[in-house]
Order: structure tokens, then C-alpha cells, then sequence
């Protein structure tokens, strides 16, 4: 996510640290290349220009202080610049105050709201809320479809709106239906509609008159260019938007439009979707999005990730059990399985410090957690705690069953035993536990 | 084959009413600018405020003419050529006045155009069925593009067999069918969530077994850096041309129109993994410009094939190298210019 960005904003960082006299000349050839790697991340020019402006008139201000480099001081600054671009602190959700709470979904074609739909939905159910989900895009071909199956999927009830219906009788219906199931909060799914169709915009207008919504999220492709701007803009001044959803960061997008549509908009971005999984919907951070592009990784959301996934006592146990001689395949598959269910490997790897670049270029095959799975899967209990009984012909047969070839079981098993040699050292030393997972997956 | 498709007069002949029927221009440019203009007054109008504003070639000219060449998405490497291109010439008098700088980079950009390796699309395409296969980022518009394109050729008289291979986003079959059902193709589809190479293969099996002409393929969107998503489409194809060789004879990358610089690296790796013969860009009856695909001409050499211009079938166009660049700039034009370029259309 942001690598590309990153990528570039990590060199220019290292050069302005670098920096140990701030010149006029030297932050503006800095401002310089820090202009072209937004522009070629599609930051709006307009946006960019104020950016630029902005850091280039506190960055003049530096004064020299005893200890501090001053190029540290301008990495600082345009950190915080980011941030404030970003749109500053995280927010969240509003919800009615009393009774039921509306969210309007709007968009341009294709920004995927129907699917943010869905992950909305069940990001409010697994907060206690009940969602009732409504699409009233009569026009796009099985559109009514897609959500309901998605509702189907998440035990969501959908309201049953057909083609034939009109958006707003729908609405209309929609409100009626929410009091009767008990539900509190309706998310309306509208159809994608160009800033320009008049007809359309007028009519996103009159079913937000019908629905009265408490929140309306503007979801927003994070791939869009330049134009970015130009449709935030003019559905924030016809219809309105009280939030911003980024859609498909699990891209190598550099996501230009995410700087862009706070600053010209005012409204934040509240959430980021980051993958296909109905699960793969994210709260939008800007302090965290900042230090992932430039470059300083993001622990706070890979300590969140493992809180939110991990069983507490049972990674306790694990640690534990790592450090010691008993540490076997059963151990190894089971915290295989925990950091699975955090998400995929490669966006985990990068929010810590420094390995985003550090593996940069090395691709990590999605498969490659799975397979090994399936490989200790393969495995007879007895193989899995005494892994040095497993000779030739074991191997062979381990590889049949899980698909594979002997010479990856080889290799897992060198793996195994190179980690758990390590882990014995670091338990001795008492040192931190996180170099020792990459190990042990291979990545050391 | 498809530019054929799209150039036959004929087609344009059976089409329905356009909804402005008093004007009575159907043209592509026209639908271009049309839609590339709609907002011109108040959101596009960068160029010829630019060009109204200035009279000297100085300094702050380059540096507005650079933000709004920015501003089309034609990427940092060309606006920066063009720029300098601009101050080489400026500096050796050969461009004087503000009013030439339009016909300057129009000249530089059609000439990136030209560039592209516009590879003849065999028309004469004996083989049955002809496949087309489809890919892209999600939400590019693929599906609705595939039902334009057998409007199109069930209008012609040809038989068409869609092929729904996004197994995975939920109610893609249901709205291809939907697509079939109002173009008059046939549909071959297997549960969600199935292999969707084992879709193209039995789509195939289909076609040759009926006779169509033609057969469409679709695939779930995908985004171009998951590994694993590609690996599929790979296969996908491979299925394909092993079943019937020389298949696909085309592979359409279909490309949202409001897509910033990620384009070219869409481009790019679709085009590493399965190889692209040509793009089609959607959604240009927006706002946004599409000057990516200039990038993506020029760098990766794909062509661009056809320009998706509004919802209607009939909006789904040839695209017109020097329409497309003219109507990067139109906003510099007076919105009655009358401007004809059927004499540049290309003849195949």
C-alpha cells in the first residue's frame, strides 16, 4: 500500500536528513523533487502547490538547534504537513443520536461502493450495531443482486428492492422496513453516477431528502488522477459528504487522491479498503498513512492487528513456548495460523520500520503460508513433535499428501530447525520476539 | 477486427435515436467533447483562462502551462518534455506568441499517438469463433463494456457467446447474463466461485460446437499487483490458447478514464503477464481527461482501441488519435467550433 510514494520519499528523506545547513537553495531543491513525487502520485497540482508553499515557509523558519540536525527538523515538518493533509486525527462514524441512524453511500462508477457496503456493514455489526442494507441502483445490471447476496453472506437482512421500483418509493420503503426488523442503523448503496449528470445528481438529491442521513461517505477510487478533485468537489457541494471512504489501497497505488480529497473537500477520509475480503476494510489513520509514506512504517497498526486477531493468553503461551527446547511443527503451524488471520503477509511486513524497503523487490507469495500449512498438515502427529524422525522416504510421502515436492519440505524443515536454534539464542538473550517470526518464515 | 466493427458505417445506421435529435451529430469528437466539456465553464477552463491571461512566453506562462498540463494526467515525464520542448523552441524564436502553444503540444502529443504500434487488427480473421478477452483493475467497467461491444456485433448479424469468468465478485453472472439477454448473445456460466478457467474452457467447447463468431470473455477484476489473481488470469489464457490456437485474438485491457499515472503500471503488468493487444477507455464522459493512456502509448506502445463516452451502446467509439488529443485541449476552443475529423479516420 503506498509503496511506490514511499519508495520515492524515502530517498528524499535520507537526502534532506542529510542535510547539516539549511540554505534557501537546498530546501528548495528539495521542495523540488518532494513536488515531482506527489505530482507523479496524482496529487491534485492545486494541492500540491499549497503543500509545497507550506513546508517551504516553515522550513526557511528552522533555526539552527544545538544537537538537532536541521534536516530532521524538516522531515518533521513535512511529516506533520502530511498529516494535516491527511486531514490530522482519525474519525470515526457518526451515529444518530436518537433513533435510527441513515448512512448514504455515493460515488462514481466503479469506486466500489457496493463492496464497501458490505464491509461497512459488517465493521458496524461487530460493534453491536444491526445493519439493515438497501441498494436503490435500479440501473446497472444485477446491481440489487450483488448486495443481496453480500447481505446473504453476512447475515445482514437486505431490504428487497426490484428494478421496477422507483429510488425514492424504495427509500421510502426501506425507513418503514428498518422500524419493523429492530434494526438501527440503514446503509443506502446508491448507483455510481458521473459529478456531471444533472438528472442523476438531482436525483442522489431527493433520496438524500427522503433518507435524512445521519453520514454521507463519499467512496472514492484511490487509483483516480487528477480528476479526483473535480467529482469530490462537486458531490460535496450538491449533495453533501460527511466522510470519505479510499477504496483499493491493496494496490501499488500511490494514492494521490487521499491527500487530495481532504483538502479540497474538508471532509475526512474515515475508512480504506484493502482487499477483496469482506473483513478487509480499515479505519483511516492519517498520523499512520503519513509515516507509512514516508517510509517509518506503521507498528501501532501491526500491534492492533495482532491484538484484534490473537488470542492474548494463547500468543503468551506461544512466546513462551518458542524460547524453549520444546518448541516443535505443532507450535510452528499454530503461530502460522495466528499471523495468517492478521492478513496478508506482505502489507504486515510493511508497516514495520524500515522493511518496506528492505524487501523491496522480493515478492511474497500469498501461497506460500498455505503451503506450508498444508505441508505440517501432511505430517503425522508423531513427525510434527519429533520432526528428526522424518527421513527420505517420509518425506516423499509428506510431499504427496500436501502437494508438493520433497525438496520444500526440505526446506521447511531447515527453516524449522535454523529458527529454533536462533529462538534458543534469543531466549537466552531475552531479546525481542519480532525478528524471530520472520525467521522463522523464512524472510531472516 | 473491433476497430472494424466500430468503423462500419452500417452500424452507425441502425442505432437508435441520439437523445439530442435536433442536433444530429452522432461523431465521435462531438460525444468527445461533449463529454470531456461538459463542465468546461467552471471546472476545465485551465487552458484558455492560460491563454487569455498571457501574451508573452515568459517564465509564469511555463509554469501555469505546466500545472495544467499536469492537471490532464499526461504524467510528470511528458509534461516535463513538453515544457522544455516549449522553452527550447521559445528561446530560439520559432514560437512567438501565446495563441501557437495549443497547435505546439497538440503536435508533440499526436506524434506520441502515432508512436503507438497501432498493429493492423486482422479484419480477415477467419478463424471461429474470434475471442476477445477482457481484463482489468475492478470497477473499470468491463462488464458493461463487453455488453457494448456485442450489441455491436449482434446488430451486425453475428452470432456471440459471452464467456462469465468472474466467478468471484458477487452477482457477475447475473449481470452479464443481463448483458446477453439485451444484446442477444448466447452465455456460458458456472457457479460462483468456480474455476473460472474451467468457464472459459467449456465457453469454448460451446462457441466452436454452435458455430459463433464470436466469443467474449469476462474476468473478474483484479487488482494488477496480487500475485496470485494474475497467476489465475494466466491461466486463464493459457486455457485459451491451447484450446484454440492464436486465441484470444484480442486482449482488451479495459482502463477507467479517471485513472491517474497507476495506469501505465496497470498497463505494464497486465501486459507482462498475458500480453495486451489493446485498451479501451471508459468512462471519458466525465470530467477527466484520460492523458495517462499518452503515457502508456508512448512507454509500453499498446494501443489504445476504443473510448467508452457515455452509457448508451452506441457511445462505445473507435478512438481517434487526434480527436483524443484535440479534446484534451477543447476547453482552449470556442464550444461552437465546428470540428470534422472523419477525413483522419483510419480506413481499416
Amino acid at each position: 500500500m503506498l509503496d511506490n510514494l514511499s519508495d520515492r520519499f524515502e530517498g528524499i528523506v535520507k537526502r534532506i536528513q542529510g542535510l547539516h545547513k539549511l540554505t534557501e537553495e537546498n530546501i528548495s531543491e528539495s521542495m523540488r523533487e518532494v513536488r515531482m513525487a506527489l505530482l507523479e502520485a496524482d496529487v491534485n497540482v492545486g494541492v500540491v502547490k499549497k503543500f509545497i508553499a507550506d513546508v517551504k515557509q516553515q522550513a526557511v523558519g528552522v533555526e539552527t538547534m544545538r544537537g538537532v540536525n536541521p534536516g530532521h527538523q524538516v522531515v518533521k515538518i513535512v511529516h506533520d504537513e502530511l498529516v494535516k493533509t491527511l486531514g490530522g486525527q482519525t474519525e470515526k462514524i457518526n451515529f444518530a443520536e436518537r433513533g435510527p441512524t441513515v448512512i448514504l453511500m455515493t460515488g462514481l462508477q466503479g469506486s466500489g461502493k457496493t463492496t464497501t457496503t458490505a464491509k461497512l456493514a459488517r465493521n458496524l455489526s461487530s460493534q453491536g450495531y444491526r445493519p439493515m442494507l438497501v441498494s436503490v441502483d435500479i440501473y446497472r445490471p444485477a446491481a440489487l443482486e450483488q448486495l443481496k447476496v453480500l447481505g446473504q453472506q453476512l447475515d445482514v437482512p437486505v431490504f428487497d428492492s426490484t428494478v421496477d421500483m422507483d429510488p425514492i418509493d424504495i427509500c421510502r420503503q426501506a425507513l418503514d422496513a428498518l422500524k419493523q426488523t429492530g434494526c438501527n442503523v440503514l446503509v443506502v448503496d446508491t448507483a455510481g453516477r458521473l459529478h456531471i449528470d444533472d438528472n442523476m445528481m438531482d436525483e442522489l438529491a431527493r433520496i438524500r431528502q427522503t433518507v435524512n442521513p445521519t453520514e454521507i461517505l463519499f467512496v472514492a477510487d484511490s487509483m483516480t488522477g487528477q480528476d479526483a478533485v473535480t467529482a469530490a468537489r462537486e458531490f460535496n457541494e450538491r449533495i453533501g459528504m460527511t466522510g470519505v471512504v479510499l477504496t483499493k489501497l491493496d494496490g501499488d497505488t500511490r494514492g494521490g487522491a487521499a491527500l487530495s480529497i481532504k483538502q479540497v473537500t474538508g471532509a475526512p477520509i474515515k475508512f480504506m479498503g484493502v482487499g477483496e475480503k469482506i473483513n478487509q476494510l480499515e479505519v483511516f489513520h492519517p498520523e499512520r498513512i503519513a509515516g507509512r509514506i514516508l517510509g517509518m512504517g506503521d507498528v501501532l497498526s501491526l500491534v492492533e492487528k495482532a491484538q484484534e486477531n490473537i488470542d492474548q493468553k494463547k500468543a503468551e503461551s506461544q512466546a513462551r513456548k518458542m524460547f524453549s527446547a520444546s518448541f516443535d511443527l505443532n507450535d510452528f503451524l499454530e503461530q502460522m495460523r495466528m499471523i495468517k488471520k492478521m492478513g496478508p503477509l506482505d502489507q504486515l511486513v510493511k508497516m514495520i520500520p524500515g522493511m518496506g524497503s528492505a524487501l523491496k523487490g522480493v515478492e511474497m507469495d500469498p501461497y506460500e503460508l498455505t503451503r506450508t500449512e498444508a505441508i505440517i498438515c501432511s505430517m503425522t502427529p508423531k513427525e510434527r513433535s519429533t520432526p528428526g524422525i522424518i527421513n527420505s522416504s517420509r518425506k516423499r510421502r509428506i510431499a504427496e499428501g500436501s502437494g508438493t515436492e520433497t525438496m520444500e519440505v526440505n526446506r521447511l524443515l531447515k527453516n524449522f530447525l535454523k529458527s529454533k536454534k536462533m529462538m534458543k539464542k534469543m531466549g537466552k538473550m531475552k531479546k525481542g520476539k519480532e525478528s524471530s517470526l520472520l525467521d522463522q518464515l523464512g524472510m531472516g | 477486427m473491433i476497430v472494424g466493427l466500430f468503423d462500419n458505417p452500417l452500424d452507425i445506421a441502425d442505432e437508435p435515436a441520439t437523445d439530442n435529435p435536433e442536433d444530429g451529430k452522432t461523431g465521435f469528437f462531438r460525444r468527445l467533447v461533449q463529454g470531456l466539456s461538459s463542465t468546461r465553464k467552471n471546472l476545465n477552463d485551465g487552458f484558455s483562462r492560460l491563454i487569455g491571461s498571457h501574451t508573452k512566453l515568459d517564465d509564469d506562462f511555463m509554469d501555469e502551462l505546466e500545472e495544467v498540463l499536469f492537471s490532464s494526467d499526461i504524467g510528470v515525464d511528458i509534461t516535463m518534455r513538453i515544457v522544455n520542448d516549449l522553452r527550447r523552441d521559445v528561446k530560439k524564436n520559432l514560437l512567438k506568441d501565446t495563441s501557437e502553444v495549443i497547435g505546439f503540444i497538440e503536435s508533440e502529443l499526436v506524434s506520441i499517438v502515432r508512436g503507438a504500434k497501432v498493429e493492423p487488427v486482422d479484419a480477415t480473421v477467419e478463424t471461429k469463433p474470434y475471442v476477445i478477452l477482457v481484463i482489468g483493475v475492478n470497477g473499470a467497467g468491463k462488464t458493461t463494456t463487453i455488453g457494448k461491444i456485442a450489441s455491436r456485433f449482434t446488430a451486425r448479424g453475428e452470432s456471440v457467446l459471452l464467456a462469465a469468468a468472474d466467478t468471484f465478485r458477487a452477482a457477475a453472472i447475473d449481470q452479464l447474463a443481463t448483458w446477453a439477454q439485451r444484446s442477444g448473445s448466447d452465455l456460458v456460466s458456472h457457479k460462483n466461485g468456480s474455476d473460472p478457467s474451467a468457464v472459459v474452457f467449456d465457453a469454448l467447447k460451446a462457441a466452436r460446437a454452435r458455430g459463433c463468431d464470436v466469443l467474449i470473455a469476462d474476468t473478474a477484476g483484479r487488482l494488477h499487483s496480487k500475485v496470485n489473481l494474475m497467476e489465475e488470469l494466466k491461466k486463464v489464457k493459457r486455457i485459451i490458447s491451447r484450446e484454440l490456437p492464436g486465441a484470444p485474438h484480442e486482449t482488451l485491457l479495459v482502463l477507467d478514464a479517471t485513472t491517474g499515472q497507476n495506469a501505465v503500471s496497470q498497463a505494464r503488468i497486465f501486459d507482462e503477464a498475458i500480453g495486451v493487444t489493446g485498451i479501451a477507455l471508459t468512462k471519458l464522459d466525465g470530467t477527466a481527461k484520460g492523458g495517462v493512456v499518452l503515457n502508456i502509448m508512448e512507454t509500453l506502445k499498446i494501443p489504445v482501441k476504443l473510448v467508452g463516452v457515455g452509457e448508451r451502446i452506441e457511445d462505445l467509439r473507435p478512438f481517434v488519435p487526434e480527436d483524443f488529443v484535440h479534446a484534451i485541449f477543447s476547453d482552449a476552443f470556442d464550444s461552437e467550433t465546428d470540428y470534422h475529423p472523419s477525413d483522419k479516420r483510419p480506413s481499416n
